[in-house]
């Protein structure tokens, strides 16, 4: 009898314990904490990165921050005259053309997708080929632009002209624009849509008054994604043909004729070209940081934008 | 207006709830150019493939084959060694995973099974701030500080540019992309699975490594597939830390420079006076650009079948 209700005792003492976890799970706080690890590097690397670039600008940007902007490509790092503007006309270009093309284009095709085309193995087919062209190498699109619009069509862009850049970047960024700008369209309420066809509007009304106003923060989230993916890209521009060495002329902002002029130059590859110029002069490893500095505050303010529009809205609706 | 208004003293008839022609002719309209824009990205999809078989075709059948197995990537004197364009972009990929691959998926599981709200809307954000940084900014960090802070320190490589240094920068531009991906397959994951598994007296640990990670299985699988497409594609970083200029020689060392793929190509439409040169030299440009796109196609496409699974599961 003792026995037994000692041994009940144990069992439930052991079952207590149990249930309550007293027992340190250290597996778990280890697997816990290197998880959490994982994440603090990755926002570690991203620190050290700024701070980097931050501290080899830190001259050149606080010293003269005025003359950096209006400044023009210079062979040498010390001249006082170096500084980013033709580079800031062609990002400024090339942002251009994509908001002409590759927007319209890739909200026209979301809308399509979303609510026009018939359930068909078609447009599947145009769907997994918007998926495959988001995952094509931007270099590709390089090819296909040096291809295209500087060789064959060369006559009507100017060869390695910004014109042929910026229908390249266009190009780039249109699966991007059409996936998010579904997603967007995707999750307007149906009840919306039966609603506007209740009080006898047509599929074009319906679409204008209902789909588009509600999906609009996250067609407006995609594109500024796009946009900034547009303005950081390098490669293609490289092969597309942005001039290596000085520009002739300086071309104001506004100056349509530079658009199809023979040269051109953009943030992405000033940085590139002056990082490769430190190996001669190491002077100008600090204008390439200053340039990245004036890249970023673009790219990431974009992007912030973006994800605080889409955190805003995710809550508003739930 | 009036022509579509509903006389109900007159009858109501089928003809009263057809729309007016004018307005089904612009309806029509709308309907087809919206159609033409997203056949646009159909025609998109035939002038690459176009542009770059055209240009490749000539290269294979004009191109003496000894010059495409050989000791280096000097297209300017005609030798086109596409191996070591191959292994050099392998090389890469392969340390670029190592770095991305726990470090990404760490994240995902973290912010999926471990994080609680607040502390989530906080590192996400940042981790998709990383996610949007350009990649000449990468190939610029990879050079001035992973160069010299980790593969000169800890390897004891050159603090200049080196497969190492490109294969570790690529590696952070693409921990967002696996930790994103990864995140998602994880958070499809039904509820129901991780209750059942505590219900039974499941640790955390036990229910995140033994039901919740391989439930997610494919959509890991699929994270995976698309960064090492990601990373073969990735051209400033390499091209810029990759520590070989214009042309380099054949070898399988981490720590030397050489030319990848995407590189390679950079670094001959580069070259001083465009890439109009001697002989199949802007040939050679599309030949390559054909291997890349093929391999990163084919690797899509298995990535598009393993959400396709995730997406069919639950």
């Amino acid at each position: 009898m003792a026995k037994a209700r000692l041994i009940g005792d144990r069992t439930s003492r052991v079952m207590v314990q149990a249930m309550e976890r007293r027992a340190a799970d250290v597996r778990g706080r280890v697997f816990q904490f290197s998880l959490l690890a994982t994440l603090l590097i990755s926002l570690f690397i991203l620190g050290v990165l700024i701070a980097d670039v931050m501290i080899d600008a830190w001259g050149l940007l606080t010293g003269r921050p005025g003359g950096f902007l209006s400044g023009t490509m210079r062979s040498l790092s010390d001249d006082p005259k170096l500084g980013v503007q033709q580079a800031l006309v062609g990002t400024f270009w090339i942002a251009v053309f994509v908001a002409v093309l590759a927007f319209p284009i890739g909200i026209g095709a979301a809308i399509w997708l979303e609510e026009y085309a018939p359930r068909n193995r078609f447009t599947r087919f145009i769907e997994l080929n918007i998926r495959n062209l988001a995952g094509v190498p931007s270099i590709v699109y390089g090819l296909l632009g040096l291809f295209l619009f500087v060789q064959s069509l060369g006559d009507l862009t100017g060869g390695k002209s910004i014109a042929a850049a910026g229908i390249t970047l266009a190009i780039l960024v249109l699966p991007i624009v059409i996936i998010t700008a579904q997603e967007a369209i995707r999750a307007v309420p149906q009840g919306l849509k039966e609603g506007a066809y209740g009080v006898g509007a047509t599929k074009w009304t319906m679409i204008r008054s209902q789909v588009l106003p509600y999906a609009a923060p996250g067609i407006f989230t995609g594109t500024l994604l796009s946009m900034s993916r547009g303005i950081g890209e390098a490669a293609p521009l490289l092969l597309v043909g942005a001039v290596s060495g000085r520009l002739g002329g300086n071309p104001g902002f506004f100056d349509l004729s530079a658009i199809n002029a023979e040269s051109f130059m953009a943030m992405p590859v000033i940085i590139v070209e002056w990082v490769q110029n430190s190996g001669r002069d190491p002077g100008f490893a600090e204008a390439a940081a200053a340039a990245i500095v004036v890249l970023l505050v673009f790219v990431i303010l974009m992007n912030a934008a973006a994800i605080l529009l889409r955190n805003h809205f995710e809550k508003k609706r739930g | 207006m009036s022509d579509t208004r509903v006389d109900l003293a007159e009858g109501f008839s089928v003809e009263s709830l057809t729309a007016n022609p004018r307005q089904a002719r612009k309806e029509r309209l709308i309907r087809d150019s919206l159609g033409v824009t997203a056949l646009v990205s159909v025609l998109i999809s035939g002038l690459i493939i176009w542009s770059l078989f055209s240009e490749a075709w000539t290269f294979m059948v004009e191109v003496d084959w000894g010059a495409v197995w050989d000791i280096g990537w000097f297209p300017r004197r005609g030798i086109y060694d596409i191996k070591t364009l191959i292994v050099a972009s392998l090389i890469v990929t392969g340390i670029a995973m190592i770095v991305a691959g726990p470090l990404g998926l760490g994240a995902a599981i973290y912010l999926s099974e471990y994080a609680r709200p607040g502390v989530r809307r906080t590192l996400k954000p940042i981790l998709e701030i990383l996610a949007g940084i350009p990649s000449v900014v990468l190939g610029f960090f990879a050079l001035e500080w992973i160069a010299p802070n980790v593969v000169k320190t800890l390897f004891g490589g050159p603090a200049a540019g080196s497969l190492l240094a490109a294969g570790i920068g690529v590696g952070v531009l693409v921990i967002p992309l696996v930790a994103s991906i990864s995140e998602d397959a994880m958070k499809a994951v039904p509820m129901s699975l991780r209750e059942a598994s505590s219900g039974l007296g499941a640790r955390k640990i036990t229910t995140t490594v033994r039901v919740v990670l391989p439930a997610a299985v494919s959509g890991l699988m699929a994270a995976f597939i698309v960064a090492v497409s990601r990373a073969l594609g990735e051209t400033m970083v390499v091209f810029m830390a990759g520590g070989a200029a214009q042309t380099a020689v054949y070898t399988h060392d981490p720590l030397d420079g050489s030319l990848t793929m995407t590189a390679g190509m950079t670094s001959l439409a580069r070259g001083t006076d465009s890439v109009v040169g001697e002989g199949l030299t802007f040939q050679s440009l599309f030949f390559v650009g054909l291997v890349l796109f093929v391999v990163t196609f084919a690797l899509n496409l298995v990535a598009d079948r393993f959400v396709h699974r995730v997406r069919e599961q639950y």
